[in-house]
């Protein structure tokens, strides 16, 4: 079976999930988005390389913050960009999402970003439309979240630039994330050594070691000797009700505390993928503490969106970033 | 219309036939097997060489739409894809809308299929009022109308003392349940077995323990009751295991796997092929390998088609949204003979799952080619591949799991009551 995300010269044709991309395509990105991380600091923070292009976000779940992280990024590439939220009233009108997608083609979009409260919807789409269009998932149900999984990656090699001699601790709801699942992939896949998940049985899906990690129960063994301590938000309606308690007694056992944190090595760093619940998954002393680089993580997000879509839109990897249009 | 099918190779498990025969069919029933009958002269013959000739196919479930659901097919459609794979008998699933509750609904179905002329269509009535499991559905009344046992179809029965007086009343009148063990709860908004996939692509699990639970409560009220129970699509190495353990203490209990379950993993869900998305879910290596093994030794009776027809929309979904079912009256045959041959069975062997051990459990008289019995009969080439393009599929459901697979035994002819039903006639 051919690979959805991949065209035949084994180029990145639609970016679905980590998994199933080769090391050398996830580092093409990684290493792209690194010129483009400059290009927010320069004057005219916009380069050519989408004139012309239309990008369509299309949230089927809202979602303000991966929303305008991909329309800053596709803007910064003088694209065109088109968000759509298509709530559940509209669809329950009988019109499905291929109807919406055809009805965006008819209107020339040339890439999707798309964000579905089911697993499977971006394969679906991808499946749908023509080869010179693209998908990009931005949160697919459980399943996936790549540009997520990059970001975090990307963050992890700047500041812990070792890959291959780090332990990476992921902490919280693994069951219900599709951001858990990208960074399990993503860190796998680029060397990591010693992947750990920390959490309660109850928010752990079956056979989780079989994606390559290492299973704790108790927190404070889970986290000795950890470079970086990645968190995971833990949602609302699932806080008391038969996977857990409360989240009082949530936060005892899993919350991230100064405490906690002294347990894994000193200069651990301290991921969160937001929008943060303080108190619940994490300490606010610890959420904005020294060895906290929560807030980089979404400056970073913007050059991963801005590298996939150059990616995508170009079908070369994009070395060097362009000069802005200013400077021309 | 007299009938000499002559040169087949005939295999009829019911009766240990299995060798070079002709048949002779006059009226629309089997006159002989072998020997020519007195002064009997054919108005056609079918020349079998190199065929084999077996029983009309019987199917355990097979899913017709009507009534209310004609948009993902047709009584005809569907009896059509019945005949060219080769099944002339076939039991229906009550969850049709309206649900299989009322004796006319029954009538009207039995009716309007024997219109059709085409396969034998034996309803299965709903358990309980609405399948809803609350209150006991008229079985009395059903029977008359001309259903052939009683099932929930994929609802759950969540109370277990409403179970135990159903199968109490049944027991009474030595009707047959036909029931899907799953246990609701733990199935929750579950899409594919509770394990390696669903963990990858993030899908809600079904723990194979949902179905063990399910078991344990229907064997032992079972037993209590005496009712003659058949579990419908069985999935888990444990529930092979369970049945297995019941049929050696004597429980009264049947039982059949789908011909899905014998071919697919969980891992044939790749990327999020809706097609796969099936109750049961499609489960693990270990447990396909130990329904093999439970139909080796007897303790799974029979093979079905689940034959389920979606239209193409409800398909094309995320896969979670996207309805339950792959269409199969038409697959039955083939993925019977593939199996068989992984197995290193014999043609005659695995025809019994398909044949007289389903309307055995059906109690009708079909699946068998005993002398003065209803002339319906399979003809195929066991040895012939084809490849299986779901657009050429007579049923209206066009989703399989299977499209684009080279699958041996291709059905030649299907008669019914002795009249040529497959191919149609111009």
């Amino acid at each position: 079976m051919q690979n959805p995300q991949l065209d035949s010269d084994g180029n990145l044709r639609h970016l679905l999930s980590i998994e199933g991309l080769p090391k050398r395509i996830l580092n093409q990105i990684l290493d792209t988005a690194e010129s483009f991380v400059g290009v927010a600091e320069r004057e005219v923070k916009k380069v050519p390389l989408l004139r012309g292009k239309t990008v369509c976000n299309l949230f089927f779940e809202n979602s303000t913050r991966t929303r305008t992280t991909f329309e800053i990024a596709a803007k910064r590439l003088s694209a065109d960009v088109i968000s759509l939220n298509v709530n559940t009233s509209s669809q329950s009108k009988g019109e499905t999402i291929l109807d919406t997608v055809d009805n965006l083609i008819a209107m020339h979009a040339d890439m999707f970003v798309i964000r579905h409260a089911q697993s499977g919807a971006a394969h679906l789409i991808a499946k749908h439309v023509p080869p010179h269009i693209h998908v990009i998932n931005a949160g697919d149900g459980r399943h996936s979240h790549p540009t997520q999984g990059l970001l975090d990656v990307f963050t992890i090699r700047k500041f812990k630039p070792e890959m291959h001699n780090l332990r990476v601790a992921i902490i919280g709801d693994v069951l219900h994330s599709r951001v858990a699942r990208s960074e399990i992939h993503a860190l796998t896949t680029l060397g990591v050594p010693e992947v750990r998940v920390i959490a309660p049985k109850t928010l752990l899906p079956s056979q989780v070691e079989k994606l390559g990690v290492h299973v704790y129960h108790d927190m404070r063994e889970g986290l000795k000797n950890v470079d970086v301590v990645m968190m995971l938000r833990l949602q609302n309606e699932r806080m008391n009700g038969a996977l857990l308690p409360s989240a009082q007694e949530y936060f005892k056992t899993y919350g991230l505390t100064q405490e906690k944190l002294a347990l894994a090595k000193p200069d651990a760093i301290v991921m969160h993928p937001g929008p943060m619940n303080r108190g619940v998954e994490i300490d606010s002393s610890v959420a904005d503490g020294k060895q906290s680089v929560i807030l980089p993580q979404v400056t970073y997000g913007i050059a991963i969106r801005m590298a996939v879509m150059a990616i995508l839109a170009g079908g070369q990897p994009a070395q060097q970033a362009p000069a802005s249009e200013g400077d021309q | 219309m007299k009938i000499h099918i002559k040169n087949g190779h005939v295999i009829d498990p019911k009766n240990n036939i299995n060798g070079k025969h002709d048949v002779f069919i006059a009226a629309g029933k089997i006159l002989s097997i072998g020997q020519l009958p007195n002064s009997f002269i054919a108005n056609h013959t079918i020349d079998a060489s190199n065929l084999t000739v077996c029983p009309g196919l019987v199917d355990l479930s097979a899913r017709l739409r009507e009534p209310g659901e004609e948009y993902k097919a047709r009584l005809a459609s569907e009896l059509h894809a019945a005949v060219a794979g080769g099944v002339t008998s076939l039991a229906c699933p009550p969850d049709t809308d309206p649900v299989l509750d009322e004796p006319g609904l029954v009538e009207m179905l039995k009716h309007r299929a024997k219109q059709q002329g085409l396969a034998h269509v034996y309803p299965l009535g709903a358990m309980t009022r609405q399948l809803q499991g609350i209150a006991l559905a008229e079985m009395n009344e059903l029977f008359t109308a001309g259903c052939v046992g009683f099932s929930q179809a994929n609802q759950a029965i969540t109370d277990t003392q409403v179970l135990w007086r159903a199968m109490e009343y049944a027991a009474t009148f030595g009707f047959t349940l036909f029931l899907h063990a799953e246990e609701p709860f733990l199935a929750a908004n579950g899409v594919a077995h509770d394990g390696e996939v669903a963990t990858r692509l993030g899908l809600k699990g079904i723990p194979s323990a949902a179905e063990a639970l399910a078991l344990a409560s229907i064997l032992r009220i079972a037993k209590e009751t005496g009712a003659k129970v058949h579990i419908s699509r069985l999935s888990t190495a444990e529930g092979v295991e369970m049945i297995r353990a019941a049929k050696a203490q004597g429980i009264n209990i049947s039982c059949d796997v789908s011909a899905n379950q014998l071919h697919l993993t969980e891992h044939d869900i790749a990327y999020f092929d809706a097609n796969c998305h099936l109750k049961p879910p499609l489960r693990t290596q270990r447990d396909q390998d130990a329904l093999t093994a439970g139909l080796k030794d007897g303790t799974i009776d029979a093979i079905c088609s689940d034959h389920t027809p979606v239209d193409d929309d409800a398909k094309t979904a995320p896969f979670a949204e996207a309805e339950i079912g792959a269409t199969g009256l038409e697959l039955l045959l083939p993925l019977t003979i593939k199996w068989a041959q992984q197995q290193n069975l014999s043609l005659a062997e695995a025809l019994r799952f398909i044949t007289c051990s389903p309307a055995n459990i059906l109690g009708i008289p079909a699946g068998n080619l005993s002398a003065e019995s209803d002339a319906d009969i399979c003809i195929f080439d066991a040895n012939e591949y084809w490849k299986i393009e779901a657009s050429q599929l007579k049923s209206q459901g066009k989703n399989t799991p299977f499209n684009g697979l080279e699958l041996p035994g291709k059905n030649k002819y299907t008669l019914v009551r002795g009249q040529i039903a497959y191919p149609a006639a111009h």
